[in-house]
């Protein structure tokens, strides 16, 4: 199930956090060879992770994490605003409608609907938040999953080329996308809005726990 | 009612960028409580160093009483607020607390509405602030105020906090409002009433490319959507038509 976890109400889901901190690492450390920190227990975090993010993770029917990624606001500190301002030459981006998302991750082996899936819970939480945006800076090799997921950025900036070429870009929000993202993830747009709900505390879903 | 209360929005926030003061900020935040009817409203500030700042309508008894009591060590919203970025409804806070309901009750004899929604801001290194609506009426009445205008009063706490900031830095302007060519032009064909298909074909550029210009001048105008930021550029003098 998509689960949308403020930082404090990780510590509630110990199984799926743990390894969604060890499957980032698996990523970015291992398998991406990012410059990232990874504590001994095998984790990898970072200081935004430090911030209160929000969390969207796809959850296993074991309880584990298969796929996640992060958000915050272009208000305050960013990936962007901190260390690829040079993308977005210009006003810095700062919009209480844009969020930066981050750490887009996915369990080894995790079958591609897991892909849309959680684009489809990015879409459900900045249309819940009244958003226009998502920002995120991302690698090449990105830009052929968010083509095949039919939601590509808007490309802001890019430097390097081919393999090497980084990006920044921009998501719309908009419901019109909810249809195709969730035919994609296999998953019912009403389940998806039963989970949104559920996270924000709103209507009969609102009530639930869990 | 969505166009009424972008007609108060709009005005609050070109005002605000003639502010200089904190003193004028704070007229200016009582000044948008009464044109949007609402009982109160709190812009509360607190920096990286943790110097604190506050404009609020609440009445000095209440804030007196609340600053001595050290109420924000139980205030369900203050405690909600530290750790999250999306603003908070008040209805969704636990109030059944024993001390909480007493607090409540002190709030609602010194003029505090019974509804509330409280949006967290997130500034640059680690400032935070909180701008919160405060009104009564019922949970149904409430739910579709904040359905309707949460866009707006998004903008309005981001256009607080930005010009509180830049009071507190002593700067002039946070960053003189400049459209790029590309930009100001695809703003004025869209001002002059052109598509996007046909804006994007007299400039030879891609619809694509030119949805980013409009993006991009849409951000530093701090506008809502594409309309908002034509008659912001409009007005501003950014371009003309």
């Amino acid at each position: 199930m998509l689960r949308y976890l403020k930082a404090g109400e990780l510590g509630r889901y110990p199984k799926l956090a743990d390894t969604m901190f060890a499957d980032r690492a698996s990523q970015f450390h291992a398998r991406l060879g990012w410059d990232v920190t990874v504590s001994t227990e095998g984790q990898e975090r970072d200081e935004y992770d430090a911030t209160d993010p929000v969390y969207v993770i796809w959850e296993g029917r074991d309880g584990a994490h298969q796929g996640s990624m992060r958000f915050l606001p272009t208000t305050g500190p960013t990936m962007l605003a901190d260390h690829f301002r040079h993308l977005v030459p210009g006003t810095p981006i700062q919009s209480p409608y844009i969020w930066e998302t981050t750490r887009f991750c996915l369990t080894p082996g995790a079958p591609s609907r897991v892909s849309a899936t959680l684009m489809l819970g990015g879409l459900e939480l900045g249309l819940a938040h009244g958003l226009s945006h998502a920002v995120a800076v991302f690698d090449a090799r990105m830009v052929r999953i968010y083509r095949q997921l039919g939601w590509p950025p808007a490309i802001l900036g890019t430097t390097g080329t081919g393999r090497e070429a980084i990006s920044a870009g921009l998501w719309a929000f908009e419901p019109e996308l909810r249809p195709m993202l969730a035919r994609k993830a296999r998953l019912s747009v009403e389940l998806s809005q039963f989970w949104i709900d559920r996270a924000l505390g709103r209507g009969a879903a609102g009530q639930l726990t869990g | 009612m969505r166009s009424v209360m972008r007609g108060i929005v709009e005005p609050f926030i070109d005002r605000m960028l003639q502010v200089k003061t904190l003193d004028e900020l704070s007229v200016e935040i009582t000044a948008l409580r009464d044109s949007l009817d609402v009982e109160n409203l709190v812009y509360h500030s607190v920096n990286s160093t943790g110097e604190q700042y506050a404009a609020l309508t609440y009445s000095e008894k209440w804030v007196t009483r609340y600053l001595q009591e050290d109420y924000a060590r139980i205030d369900p919203v203050v405690q909600s607020c530290y750790q999250r970025f999306d603003p908070v409804d008040w209805q969704q806070l636990d109030w059944s607390g024993k001390a909480v309901r007493s607090f409540l009750g002190e709030a609602q004899d010194e003029g505090i509405g019974n509804q509330g929604l409280s949006i967290p801001i997130r500034g640059p290194s680690g400032q935070f602030a909180l701008f919160t609506v405060n009104q009564r009426g019922n949970n149904d009445q409430w739910a579709h105020y904040v359905n309707e205008n949460l866009a707006d009063l998004l903008l309005a706490a981001h256009y607080i906090n930005r010009k509180a900031l830049e009071i507190e830095r002593g700067d002039e302007e946070v960053a003189r409002l400049h459209l790029s060519p590309r930009e100001a032009d695809t703003l004025k064909m869209l001002a002059l009433g052109y598509s996007r298909a046909k804006a994007a074909e007299l400039l030879s550029i891609s619809e694509h490319t030119l949805l980013v210009y409009i993006e991009n001048a849409r951000v530093k105008l701090g506008a809502s959507n594409t309309t908002n930021a034509v008659a912001r550029a409009v007005i501003g003098g950014l371009i003309v038509v």
